[in-house]
């Protein structure tokens, strides 16, 4: 069975099959950005994205995932270090503290964006709502993920341009889930 | 830096946003074992005996351990010595824990822990701490007589005769309940025996290294050098990791010091909720004297504290309460006792407020209750009664030295939340209306740092390098809050150099003077205090060095902008060259500061004393809606 993970394909051998799959990431593949903090999918610090969708791993085996693009914490940033404009804004709005809940506050707010780039203060609120922070009080993490909305409104221009200018009668939010997802794979 | 810019840098932000901050399951040790603890199905019982070998039988588990297996001693605790690293003689709360599993995967350990079986004879349990102080109540401890872990008291005035001269006396209990701190992060610990010397290194998910140090060279008979606790990013504690994350420590230790390998525990979410410590739970009878006029005349209140199983730092969070009993108003006339009580409950311990929350509720109720007594509005009642500059507090501190700033921090929210235009929107229980809206506010003062409750002082060391780079540390201890970047931040301004020319040493208790605790605003004005001594120690030794080639006396010379200046700007060199001009000159641009906090006293017959040595004022607005 392979994996994408962060773009790199991931030759699964077979005795890792039954594991979950967060362990798998942090043991295996070293990738310990998803945290394992509650064991039952409640809290939402081992969130990844599967196909650019947010998904709890802690409750989930490897075998599920067999041919699924991942994206984890680790593959946000350029190879060369380079903050993605959603990483930045948690810097610049001061929406970390402790740090342990981040990896899956960014990602998740990365699918969200994905989504709905031009979102409004309460979607952003519902659209973490299932990831808990005990530092910040979320009010930061509802700024960064709010500044960073206009990097998504430009990947998202710019592909309309390049890709599709004759189809701008869709609907925003469907084209950028569509456009996003192309250009992430 | 410009202002905006510091105001949210910090020095773990990248590592954080990137995922490669390594918390303490994130690090990895080669030949690591990995630890489980046992739980009994008790609440109150006497330990008969403990039978591991069915665990013991499992394959891949390395060993069990019970009380038998300390080589130290098994009991401690930061004020009470009840503590029990592993349950001895009794079994006193549902989270004592009697043995620890020890397995070549966390699995296994986990696998074996249920197997390990506690033979006891059950005891009837006191869980109600009124009826834990009643002479022929059962008792947690034995030893120590009674349930009562400590006693505070307020006296001042006479209250009896305050109370006959009030229009009204409003009188009302008040209750308050657990609550877990449920930090992201739970307990973890890795242990790792250092092959050269035998000094056991610890990387663990807890807020006080030099309290967790104690417990564990006690619970190993070793020395404090022999034990060292390296800073690992810590994913929140909230107060809760302290006592409970130290004995987690301890436990651990000692499977690799027996073991001979690196141990690891990471606590399940239902562990740490069910072990570690909680928020006190409080009882308050609360009276309160009000003149027709709207002046307090006299408060008399009972406090008692849940404080579970093991005293933890019930004494220093009640008296915390006890000072600030009566919130940020003037009352002449005070009678407060405070109670902590030992119970067969979870222990409970310091959290976010240590003893100001529970109180405060109390009295921002009864505040507003008395308002309406006497038929004004409860901010009116504020403003007649609040601290100002010069006021004298219950305990008859006079509050100088520092801003008074209740009123303008209450005017402020008011403002800001446009309060009064509001308070007309509100339902007041009216339930045909379309919309259940409501406002409300509350205001409170906090004593800043441990107080008289606790010696405070903390070190700080700057050690510049050759090429004007600059180490710092403090004995502060990062957990989350940002304050290693405040260092770096203060660090920055007091030597008047870019911040990102610090590196802020990875903390280790070998490194630096035990500093104490690292709790609520301590972290920053201890560490703040001892961070700004140091560069000033630093800039002295510097300017001594450098003056005479500014052409100023050392106390004239400056530092701003990455340079040391003499009177005039011309006068001036760059502080990377100035640090290497040192090198060769044999000085070392090296300080070690200690910044003391100012004095506090208490009469603890009395409850008289300038109890802190600085205060906060704290004024909150939460308006709320349902359609």
């Amino acid at each position: 069975m392979k994996l994408f993970v962060n773009n790199k394909e991931i030759e699964v051998p077979a005795s890792a099959m039954e594991k979950r799959i967060v362990e798998f990431l942090r043991e295996d593949l070293d990738l310990t950005g998803a945290k394992n903090a509650c064991d039952i999918g409640a809290c939402g610090a081992c969130t990844i994205l599967v196909n650019d969708e947010p998904s709890r791993i802690c409750i989930k085996l490897v075998k599920d995932f067999g041919g699924q693009r991942i994206l984890t914490i680790e593959g946000m940033a350029a190879p060369d270090g380079t903050l993605h404009p959603l990483q930045q804004a948690f810097l610049d709005c001061g929406a970390i503290q402790c740090g342990y809940c981040t990896p899956g506050m960014v990602l998740t707010g990365h699918a969200f964006l994905l989504k709905n780039s031009h979102p409004t203060r309460d979607q952003i609120r519902q659209a973490i709502f299932k990831n808990l922070c005990r530092c910040t009080g979320y009010q930061q993490i509802i700024d960064a993920i709010e500044k960073a909305a206009p990097h998504y409104q430009r990947e998202e221009r710019g592909l309309q341009a390049a890709s599709a200018p004759e189809k701008q009668t869709a609907t925003k939010n469907s084209k950028a889930t569509t456009l996003a997802k192309g250009e992430a794979g | 830096m410009s202002l905006p810019e510091t105001k949210c840098w910090r020095n773990d932000a990248y590592a954080k946003v990137t995922g490669k901050a390594k918390f303490t399951d994130d690090l990895k040790f080669a030949n690591v074992l990995h630890a489980a603890p046992v739980y009994s199905d008790f609440v109150h019982a006497r330990i008969v005996s403990i039978d591991t070998s069915a665990a013991e039988k499992v394959s891949g588990v390395v060993r069990v351990l019970t009380a038998k297996d300390v080589q130290g001693v098994n009991r401690f605790g930061q004020i009470i010595r009840d503590y029990r690293i592993f349950a001895d003689d009794k079994i006193r709360y549902h989270g004592d824990v009697v043995a620890v599993v020890v397995a070549e995967t966390r699995e296994i350990a986990i696998h074996a822990a249920q197997l390990v079986r506690v033979n006891a004879t059950p005891l009837p349990a006191v869980l109600d701490p009124e009826e834990a102080l009643k002479p022929d109540a059962v008792l947690v401890h034995e030893n120590h007589g009674s349930n009562l872990i400590n006693t505070h008291v307020v006296r001042r005035g006479n209250v009896d005769n305050a109370f006959k001269q009030a229009d009204f006396v409003i009188e009302q209990d008040f209750s308050t309940q657990f609550i877990e701190h449920a930090y992201m992060e739970t307990e973890a610990a890795v242990c790792v025996p250092r092959l050269t010397d035998g000094v056991i290194e610890i990387y663990g998910s807890m807020q006080h290294p030099f309290s967790t140090r104690r417990f564990v060279a006690t619970c190993l008979g070793v020395a404090l050098a022999d034990v060292e606790i390296i800073g690992t990013p810590m994913g929140g504690g909230f107060g809760g990791k302290d006592d409970t994350a130290a004995i987690i420590c301890a436990r651990t230790a000692l499977a690799a010091k027996l073991l001979g390998r690196p141990v690891k525990m990471v606590y399940r979410r239902d562990w740490s909720m069910r072990e570690s410590y909680k928020r006190h739970p409080y009882r308050v009878q609360y009276k309160m004297g009000v003149t027709k006029a709207g002046c307090i005349t006299a408060v008399q209140c009972r406090i008692v504290a849940d404080g579970g199983a093991y005293c933890s730092v019930t004494p220093w969070v009640t008296w915390r309460s006890t000072v600030q009993c009566c919130g940020p108003y003037v009352v002449e006339n005070v009678h407060c006792d405070t109670f902590g009580v030992y119970t067969n409950n979870v222990v409970t311990g310091a959290m976010r407020g240590f003893g100001s929350p529970q109180i405060n509720f109390v009295i921002e109720q009864i505040v507003e209750m008395a308002a309406q007594k006497v038929g004004i509005s409860g901010i009116e009642f504020r403003r007649r009664n609040m601290v100002r500059q010069g006021s004298i507090t219950i305990t008859g501190q006079k509050l100088d030295g520092h801003k008074v700033a209740m009123e303008q921090v209450l005017d402020t929210v008011l403002r800001e939340i446009d309060y009064e235009k509001k308070l007309e929107k509100c339902a007041h229980g009216k339930g045909d209306a379309d919309e259940l809206y409501g406002i409300g506010v509350a205001m409170s003062y906090r004593g800043v740092s441990l107080g008289a409750e606790g010696t405070d002082f903390c070190a700080a060391i700057i050690n510049a390098q050759a090429d004007g780079s600059i180490l710092l540390e403090t004995g502060m201890h990062e957990n989350g809050q940002g304050v290693e970047s405040a260092m770096c931040l203060i660090c920055a301004e007091e030597l008047g150099v870019d911040v990102n020319r610090i590196r802020y040493r990875r903390s280790s208790t070998s490194n630096i003077p035990d500093s104490g605790t690292t709790v609520a605003s301590r972290g920053t004005i201890m560490g703040g205090g001892a961070t700004a001594l140091t560069a000033r120690e630093l800039k002295k030794k510097i300017a001594e060095s450098f003056c005479e080639k500014l052409h100023c006396t050392a106390g004239e010379v400056r530092f701003k902008d990455n340079f040391i200046c003499g009177k005039l700007d011309a006068d001036r060199i760059a502080f990377a060259d100035a640090m290497r001009q040192m090198w060769a000159m044999q000085k070392f641009p090296f300080a070690l500061g200690t910044f003391k906090a100012p004095r506090t006293t208490w009469d603890e017959h009395s409850g008289q004393g300038d109890a802190y040595f600085t205060w906060v004022y704290c004024c909150a607005a939460r308006q709320s809606s349902s359609r």
